[in-house]
């Protein structure tokens, strides 16, 4: 294992959502160390608030704000439905717009790791205000400070309305927000008690927000007394049970521990998460740090890191739309697939995220998941349906699936294309100079990160030999559709 | 008791078949009829998802407190299909009501768990991880039951569910069940010959690899295909079912049953059953649906001897409040009822007293009957599976079985 080009896309796999075709030609003349430098410079620039809300929404909740809690109380059933609708729309369209920039942007490393943060401070919610507020923390926040982004995202009116919080008063404290805050967002289970818990609830007690998302410190509502927490005392509010939560060196261990598991490989080495873990306390929970003692480690690169991951249905995703640049017409057919998949952005199964590693494979999974390839060549066609989600459609049909393709579906008929427009000129470019018997390799090489690929030979046997395009088109169509594939 | 002309031949085939016959001629000398013998106990779970509205299911129709909560939505005691004094069904449940004159429904009333949420997902997420409210589990107690049934089991056959999608609830630790919506299509894909070219391509290394794990499960899968696939044909059902999507899926696990495949558990949903808006136009169809779909199904395991082996029961995430809103609908709520329907129970109808509309919880049923019980009990006694390792916990079992 020493080719830089190995190197590198394993490195562009972990921090980043894979290899760009643009990239290709790169991939051999830089080190490593060149391209990791790159990504945190190409990621260094604060990225923009995504608002994807339209202005019935704004204007209504905007309003709001003013009218009184009868008025709003009175406001009638079909504006409420309206709101509903209009909120589901925007939900589906902040993740239409997030994952168009996780193909798209050159930052990389920065929405590689707003998408980790994603599923560390998993949040259902659909107020799409909410949703685009904690996404801009997750991602303004990305490759900063830990405690500054646990901090915001502790007043977010997202994780506040998920978590109970408005619900956590002086007279009738809710441990909700307290529970999640210590067991998943920095100590993990077993490290503190429940009577932490209760005391840190205290803390937290009149911490909420209004409907435009603002925070809103209810005074009355709030607990001034003196509180215990991992043996302080003092009349603590939340702010500084997060900063005793941060004191506590377990919470970098933690933090590290499941860094490691996302980035370098899902069997954490003990010594090696205790080093990064270390070093990530001593910086003051500098998260680009902490990034970069990872990526330009030795041991990053080692062999039995590479191809080690299960991409996630998001990874998945973006990876083929980074390699093949495609114009979909049917956009909706990322959303459908995201759902039989099982990662829904912005709709994680709990407040603990995706399992990830081994759960997202099982038979219907891996099934769908190869024949993906075949959907963007138009050969095969979206004929399966994923599970109703009830949070997300109040009873409602699917709103995912067009009304033709529901009818086909019911009386059994095929399903129907997701029309990809592929650039393949800009793809098929990088293999000019490649012989033709070399071809099946070297595609390979590009593709997978496992230690054996695909039999060239096979590969061969099912692609289209008719003329050189034709060729690299279908056997890079056919080297996509293998367990292989699924790999990083 | 009388034996109908059409019971009789059946049985008297099924003697000829067992007594007479050398084993090896059964196979082919009995086409219509199964070759499995009674006795091969199967569980079939059909999920209600969405929230299904407990109270307009089993309706206390002499209770006061129910037709004041729900002025518009409370079901009229003429209305309903009267049970006892106390209980009666929705009036699309004809079906079960014919059960339950039969001694084949069982009622078991205010089912939960403590400290209820209210989210589908994550409600549901507990019902299919079998975990408390507090804890986040990642794996399915029916793939748990694969887990501690089937070690070395070389399809992943023991446990079906009739979709595209496979659930939480059949995710093992180890193992996983496999979804099917149509045995004829398993994968339905272009692309089929070259995944098994490929599959048969690949040298198994060390089993410890991610990319083993992988062609593990494609390997299973297609076998498995072919499996359920030929199994699926070998004793088709001939019964009529509806043209509905739950009356093909119990059409298809029929035939399945009918056959000699290895299935225990079968897991099918219907849905959506949140009616936060209409709730009697939405919950009359998909109760229509159910109720032929099910009816049907019974009607086809009577009629080949299976329904003794059989244990099927619906479940919903929760139940609903009981006040209903201003919309023509309910909210969601927390304790629910679940049906037990099987030839083979032996505690029939309703088995523990309605809810107690006058001891409520901020308007909510409490629950008396943790579910995990009702996981339990089919394990341990329909199953003889080791309940306290699948549940991670000890708990009570109940007598319906």
């Amino acid at each position: 294992m020493s080719s830089n080009q190995v190197k590198n896309q394993h490195l562009l796999w972990r921090a980043g959502f894979g290899p760009a075709v643009e990239q290709l030609p790169d991939l051999e003349k830089y080190s490593p160390k060149q391209f990791f430098k790159a990504l945190v410079k190409a990621s260094d620039k604060k990225p923009e608030y995504i608002n994807v809300a339209d202005d019935y929404l704004k204007g209504l909740y905007m309003g709001i704000g003013e009218l009184g809690r009868q008025q709003r109380k009175e406001m009638d059933k079909d504006e409420r439905k309206k709101i509903q609708q209009k909120n589901r729309e925007g939900v589906r369209n902040l993740n239409m717009f997030w994952m168009h920039e996780m193909v798209n942007t050159a930052a990389q490393l920065r929405e590689k790791m707003a998408f980790f943060w994603h599923g560390h401070f998993a949040c259902r919610n659909l107020n799409v205000f909410y949703q685009q507020g904690l996404l801009d923390v997750l991602r303004r926040n990305a490759l900063g400070n830990f405690g500054t982004m646990l901090k915001e995202v502790s007043r977010s009116a997202a994780m506040l309305n998920f978590l109970n919080n408005q619900q956590n008063r002086k007279d009738h404290p809710n441990e909700n927000f307290a529970r999640e805050l210590m067991e998943l967002f920095t100590m993990g289970r077993g490290n503190y008690t429940e009577h932490d818990i209760k005391e840190a609830a205290r803390a937290f007690t009149g911490w909420g927000s209004n409907l435009k998302g603002e925070f809103q410190f209810r005074r009355f509502q709030h607990d001034f007394g003196s509180k215990t927490v991992l043996g302080r005392t003092g009349n603590f509010d939340g702010e500084e049970v997060l900063d005793i939560l941060l004191e506590e060196k377990q919470t970098a261990r933690y933090i590290s521990g499941k860094i490691y598991k996302f980035l370098v490989n899902e069997q954490p080495e003990s010594e090696k998460v205790e080093w990064l873990a270390d070093r990530f306390y001593k910086n003051n929970y500098d998260i680009t740090k902490l990034l970069e003692d990872i990526f330009t480690s030795e041991w990053f690169y080692d062999e039995k890191n590479v191809g080690s991951k299960i991409k996630s249905p998001v990874e998945l995703l973006v990876g083929i739309q980074r390699m093949l640049p495609m114009k979909l017409e049917n956009e909706e057919a990322l959303m459908i697939l995201q759902r039989v998949l099982g990662q829904l952005l912005f709709y994680p199964p709990n407040v603990s995220g995706w399992p990830g590693g081994k759960a997202w494979i099982d038979s219907s999974s891996l099934m769908m998941r190869m024949r993906i390839p075949k959907l963007i060549d138009d050969t095969d066609e979206m004929n399966v349906r994923p599970k109703d989600d009830d949070d997300q459609m109040m009873g409602r049909m699917d709103p995912d699936e067009e009304p033709k393709a529901k009818a086909a579906r019911i009386s059994g008929r095929a399903g129907r294309p997701i029309k990809a427009n592929v650039d393949w000129k800009k793809y098929t470019k990088n293999f000019e100079s490649v012989p033709r018997e070399k071809l099946a390799e070297t595609i390979s090489k590009i593709l997978l990160q496992t230690k054996q690929g695909v039999s060239p030979d096979l590969i061969k046997q099912y692609s289209d030999e008719t003329g050189r395009e034709n060729f690299i088109k279908t056997a890079t169509l056919q080297i996509m559709s293998t367990p292989e594939y699924q790999l990083c | 008791m009388v034996i109908k002309r059409k019971e009789f031949i059946q049985i008297g085939s099924l003697a000829t078949a067992s007594l007479m016959l050398p084993k090896f001629l059964k196979a082919f000398e009995r086409r219509d009829l199964p070759i499995v013998p009674p006795g091969n106990k199967v569980v079939v779970i059909l999920q209600l998802s969405g929230g299904n509205d407990g109270l307009n299911t089993v309706i206390p129709v002499r209770n006061d407190i129910y037709y004041r909560s729900r002025p518009k939505l409370g079901i009229q005691k003429d209305k309903a299909l009267a049970l006892t004094d106390e209980a009666a069904l929705h009036p699309a449940l004809t079906a079960f009501k014919g059960l339950y004159d039969d001694g084949s429904l069982g009622i078991i009333n205010n089912v939960g768990y403590p400290n209820p949420d209210r989210s589908h997902f994550r409600s549901m997420d507990i019902w299919h991880t079998a975990s408390d409210a507090t804890e986040y589990w990642t794996n399915g107690w029916v793939g748990r039951y694969l887990d501690a049934q089937c070690k070395g089991c070389d399809k992943p056959t023991h446990a079906i569910e009739i979709d595209d999608v496979l659930s939480l609830a059949l995710k093992g630790e180890e193992l996983k069940g496999i979804a099917v919506k149509d045995p004829r299509r398993l994968y339905g894909t272009a692309n089929e010959k070259f995944f098994r070219d490929v599959l048969k391509n690949h040298k198994d290394e060390s089993g410890e690899q991610p990319v083993d794990y992988l062609y593990k499960t494609m390997s299973e899968t297609l076998s498995s295909a072919d499996y359920i696939f030929k199994q699926s044909r070998l004793h088709p059902t001939s019964a009529e079912y509806p043209k509905t999507d739950l009356g093909s899926s119990m059409k298809t696990i029929a035939s399945l049953i009918f056959s000699d495949i290895n299935t225990k558990v079968y897991y099918v949903s219907l849905g959506s059953f949140d009616t936060h808006i209409n709730q009697q136009i939405q919950q009359q169809n998909l109760f229509t649906q159910m109720n032929d779909a099910i009816g049907a199904f019974v009607k086809d395991l009577k009629s080949n001897n299976r329904f003794n082996d059989v244990m099927l029961f619906t479940f919903s995430e929760f139940g609903r409040r009981v006040s209903q809103n201003a919309s023509g609908g309910t909210d969601h709520g927390t304790a629910n009822n679940m049906f037990l329907v099987s030839g083979s129970l032996k505690q029939k109808g309703i088995i523990n007293p309605l809810p107690d509309l006058s001891d409520l919880d901020e308007g909510d049923l409490k629950y008396k009957v943790d579910f995990k019980n009702v996981y339990a009990t089919v394990l341990k006694k329909w199953l003889n599976a080791d309940d306290v390792a699948i549940l991670k916990k000890k708990y009570d079992h109940l007598n319906f079985c």
